[in-house]
């Protein structure tokens, strides 16, 4: 298994590129980086994944797998090393529903209060941050939702306080409230403190001048 | 064992057909509860406050929700009549086509029983389910020789549903002529041993079908 190389196809900005970046540095696995120029996808790309032709793939040995959850779920089984998933069955499915919660339910919403405007902005807002309050009751009073130390759910979704703030800047919107959900605002900071997962952020400026221009082509320019 | 297996399902809904599939090809003895939409109950509301809907397992007390998280549960817990295969790519491409079968199939085969754009609709999920026909390539099923993940997490394309909404809905969607291979799948799925048991019954589900998609007077 450890014979065979590993491609990872990414993106710089990608928040999903970022999981598999920090489930493979966690677990200690060599891969290559391929960072992608998209829109342009690469033939490779088109290739390994022609369902989504999308980043991030994982290319193991010739073989490749798409879907970031699905790759992390493979990266844990394929290289024992450093778990992400806990063993307790009933724990592991706690973990996989809640990074179901995230990509189903937290992500649409921030999306939705970042790309509509007026009333149905604030409606979309409401919604993230009801939506943020629940993932909060998966947190608990642990430090991280892998419990001592980062799991499964911390790597889905420890981007996501830095991401969602971008987002408030350049909407001009609330969804991270304090008051609210003191338990995960503590959480966004603290997992983004674990040293591996802190030095493989990309460029926050960088990501911020990105959204700036999806903001401006998704509203129709007006700020 | 001392084991308590509690289901908590509507007869019509393929999410908790699903798991009912799983429980009983690996043998797994479960008290199965109806659930009223109109009227959740309190118990329902305890053991799924994130989404308030069915299925919910609850194994000794404690509560599993969403379908495939419980499937995964299932094959983890009871080792007999595995539904994941063993290699770890293997499953991870069960994992995959179950994920492009709920994220990409079933909201789009929903939209065909819509009223806006059918025509469009039904071109989107045709395509849809032609690349799920291409992964079957000339298996028995999406488990090989026998059922597995996928075939389940496909209940709704495989079973009596697809096949019913879209005569009363007057769509062509699952057709041998568009998807010979994926009828061929869906035959062998209903007439399963234990499938064939867990189906919901037909006449009743033809019935819902009609009032909730059926011309209106």
């Amino acid at each position: 298994m450890s014979g065979e190389t590993v491609k990872l196809l990414g993106h710089w900005a990608s928040p999903f590129a970022l999981r598999v970046i920090w489930a493979l540095k966690l677990k200690e696995i060599e891969y290559e980086y391929v960072g992608e120029d998209l829109p342009n996808k690469s033939p490779l790309l088109l290739e390994y994944n022609p369902v989504h032709k999308k980043i991030p793939v994982l290319v193991h040995g010739g073989k490749p797998i798409a879907e970031s959850l699905v790759i992390l779920e493979y990266l844990d089984e394929a290289w024992k090393h450093n778990p992400i998933l806990p063993d307790d069955p009933y724990e592991r499915a706690q973990a996989r529903f809640w990074a179901r919660f995230v990509d189903e339910k937290c992500m649409p919403s921030i999306m939705s209060a970042f790309t509509k405007k007026g009333e149905e902005k604030e409606k979309a807002a409401k919604e993230a941050r009801e939506n943020f309050k629940i993932l909060e009751s998966g947190l608990g009073k642990k430090q991280f939702f892998g419990g001592e130390s980062v799991g499964f759910v911390d790597i889905a979704a420890g981007w996501i306080g830095l991401w969602t703030r971008m987002v408030e800047e350049i909407a001009d919107v609330n969804i991270i409230d304090t008051a609210m959900m003191p338990l995960l605002e503590s959480w966004f900071q603290r997992v983004l403190q674990v040293p591996i997962l802190k030095e493989c952020l990309p460029p926050q400026d960088k990501v911020l001048e990105r959204f700036k221009g999806f903001h401006k082509f998704l509203t129709g320019g007006s700020s | 064992m001392g084991e308590e297996v509690k289901l908590f399902a509507v007869w019509g809904s393929p999410f908790s057909r699903r798991v009912e599939m799983a429980l009983k090809l690996k043998g797994v003895e479960y008290e199965y509860i109806e659930v009223d939409l109109q009227n959740k109950s309190d118990l329902l509301l305890k053991y799924n406050p994130v989404h308030k809907k069915i299925p919910v397992l609850v194994h000794n007390g404690k509560p599993i929700a969403e379908s495939v998280v419980i499937l995964e549960y299932i094959d983890e817990t009871w080792k007999g009549f595995p539904l994941l295969p063993k290699d770890p790519y293997q499953r991870a491409m069960a994992r995959f086509w179950a994920k492009f079968i709920e994220e990409k199939c079933m909201p789009a085969l929903f939209k065909c029983a819509g009223t806006e754009d059918r025509e469009k609709a039904v071109e989107e999920a045709c395509e849809l389910l032609k690349l799920l026909e291409n992964e079957l390539e000339d298996k028995k099923f999406f488990g090989g020789e026998n059922i597995g993940f996928v075939d389940i997490v496909a209940d709704f394309i495989g079973g009596y549903w697809l096949r019913d909404i879209q005569e009363i809905v007057g769509v062509k969607i699952l057709t041998r002529e568009n998807l010979p291979k994926l009828c061929e799948w869906s035959d062998e799925f209903v007439n399963h041993v234990v499938i064939k048991e867990n189906l919901p019954p037909r006449d009743k589900l033809i019935a819902y079908f009609r009032t909730r998609f059926g011309p209106k007077p």
